[in-house]
């Protein structure tokens, strides 16, 4: 055996040589594109944070015409259709993979996975145009609204596309919860929903909590749909129904205004400077769900998850 | 002799899917406080009766059975039989252990507190007497509230028979409980066996023939899905009837 492999070897020296550089240069250069993508981001974005007083910056108001530079309504707008999104698909998505994993019959499960994957591929475009179209009225007429493009459109919407991501994550975790653990459980006297809720969904929590994180990392990143359907009013979001009013999210922003921006000007910098906002909120959501993981129990973490 | 039967098996055919039957007309009386090993080759369908005796074998899709088995002479296959009462009374316990995914008070009293026991005061003195009686509390009864995961095989195993006592079941099944466990854990398993019969019925597949020889009251010998014969167990490791036996337990067997 390794005779053969060192005879191998010996007959490929240069093979070996060029494959083992090829792969290391790629993992490199991952790494070196992260860093490059990191600091040109905060190479245009920081001038943002001295050339800007913190109080504009950071204030409610968002007229770039005009010097105000408030980012405030744009990451409350985020927040507000992300948790909106997070609500919506939370319960659906998890409720969805229980039922795909551990209620459907083994036809209807072989139909209902590949149709879930599918869900996945649809362009944001479509669903943006999809919601403009047909969802949107349907808020206007039947929550009585004087437009249809709001926050909650906007949250439905996201919460339609992290569907899938979370419902595949969540079906592969609970799938991967051994059959033994349901045994024990009915044979404690369990029901079929008392085994899910109490020992299934828990055994495989650290699995359902990646999907719900996976699910969220789509929807506040998402751009398209959003700029679509959200109607795009840089206001604060802070009445009752902040929900069922237009807002405008950072990604909306950045991507609408960034075309048309003079390059090197304060309002380019600030576009960068909420970029950097959004990473930084990013990064915090993606922290604190490997915590959870973390503290949920690293073996079954480890082995839910390969 | 019928009256005090525990379970009565009668006529007992069972089938996976299509294939041939994995039991086959099996006949066998269970009787209280003693403890029934049924042993025999692998896949001789060991398993099988035993999550029969609770239905286990029900969320298996796609099986037949044709037989009746009575517990306490009531059919448990009747219609209108309450399941989950059925598998709280008739109590099962596994070769591999599984402690639920909690802690180590929350694995004894998760079967009682399903059943709607919610006394804080009753939980606590059903998990000491369970622990207890599966010689597990004196390991144990520092650290209630530490996750299940972190005990040994062992403890975990007894741990799981804890469990299925908390139940207050009349039946316990044990299905290899100690294939996994070093020789002293297996011991202190089969010690408990001994003093449990006192209050309940066992049915136990064993690990090996010496097991079997060891710790049984009554056994009955499985071969592909026949039961080939059953006795008095100091009959049957002595003397058996079956050439088939015979050679199974003298490890003259394949
Ligand atoms: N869930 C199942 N679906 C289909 N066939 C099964 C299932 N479980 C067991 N069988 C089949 O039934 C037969 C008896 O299996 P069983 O597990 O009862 O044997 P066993 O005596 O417990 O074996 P072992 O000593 O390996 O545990 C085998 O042929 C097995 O393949
Ligand atoms: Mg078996």
């Amino acid at each position: 055996m390794t005779e053969d492999r060192r005879n191998e070897q010996q007959r490929h020296p240069w093979g070996e040589f060029f494959i083992e550089s090829a792969i290391k240069t790629c993992g490199f250069s991952a790494i070196i594109f992260v860093v490059l993508i990191f600091s040109f981001l905060f190479r245009e974005g920081a001038p943002a944070f001295w050339s800007v007083s913190p109080s504009n910056l950071f204030g409610t108001r968002w007229y770039p015409t005009f010097g105000l530079y408030g980012t405030l309504p744009l990451i409350l707008g985020s927040l507000l259709v992300t948790v909106g999104a997070v609500i919506i698909a939370l319960p659906l998505g998890v409720a969805t993979a229980i039922f795909v994993g551990e209620v459907a019959p083994h036809w209807l499960r072989e139909v209902l996975k590949p149709l879930i994957e599918v869900l996945a591929g649809i362009p944001s475009v479509v669903l943006g145009f999809l919601g403009m179209v047909a969802l949107s009225p349907l808020v206007r007429q039947y929550l009585h609204m004087p437009t249809g493009l709001t926050a909650f459109t906007g949250a439905v919407l996201l919460a339609y596309m992290s569907l899938p991501t979370i419902v595949s994550v969540a079906e592969d975790a609970i799938d991967a919860v051994p059959k033994e653990y349901r045994d024990a459980a009915y044979a404690l006297g369990a029901t079929h929903w008392q085994t899910i809720w109490r020992v299934v969904l828990p055994a495989a929590k650290s699995g359902v909590i990646v999907a719900v994180m996976l699910g969220i990392g789509r929807a506040i990143g998402e751009t398209m749909t959003v700029m679509m359907v959200t109607g795009n009013a840089a206001r604060m979001p802070l009445e009752w129904n902040a929900l069922f009013m237009p807002v405008r999210t950072m990604t909306a922003t950045i991507a609408a205004e960034m075309g048309e921006v003079a390059q090197g000007s304060t309002h380019y910098h600030v576009l960068f400077a909420v970029g950097i906002i959004l990473f930084v909120i990013t990064f915090i959501i993606n922290a604190v769900a490997s915590l959870v993981i973390i503290r949920g129990g690293p073996k079954r973490g480890g082995r839910l998850l390969g | 002799m019928t009256e005090q039967a525990k379970f009565l098996i009668e006529n007992l055919t069972f089938y996976y899917d299509s294939g041939p039957p994995a039991l086959r007309n099996i006949n066998l009386t269970i009787y209280p406080h003693e403890i029934l090993v049924i042993f025999g080759p692998a896949l001789s369908g060991k398993s099988t009766l035993l999550r029969l005796l609770n239905r286990l074998n029900d969320l298996v899709y796609d099986t037949r059975m044709e037989g009746r088995i009575l517990l306490d002479g009531e059919d448990i296959y009747a219609p209108g039989v309450n399941v989950t009462e059925l598998r709280r009374q008739v109590g099962m316990v596994f070769a591999l252990p599984i402690p639920l995914p909690t802690t180590i008070r929350g694995n004894v009293t998760y079967g009682p507190r399903l059943a709607g026991e919610r006394n804080r005061a009753r939980l606590d003195e059903l998990t000491e007497q369970s622990l207890r009686a599966a010689a597990l509390w004196d390991e144990v009864k520092d650290r209630l509230d530490e996750p299940a995961n972190a005990l040994s095989g062992g403890q975990q195993q007894r741990l799981c028979l804890a469990r299925v006592l908390a139940l207050q079941p009349e039946v316990i099944l044990l299905d290899n409980p100690t294939s996994g466990l070093d020789p002293l854990s297996t011991a202190k398993v089969e010690a408990s066996l001994q003093t449990l019969k006192r209050d309940y019925t066992i049915v136990m597949v064993p690990h090996s023939v010496q097991q079997a020889a060891r710790i049984a009251d009554r056994a009955a010998f499985l071969l592909s899905g026949e039961l080939i014969e059953h006795n008095i167990a100091a009959e049957l490791f002595t003397r058996p009837q079956d050439k088939r036996t015979e050679d199974y337990i003298t490890g003259r067997f394949g």
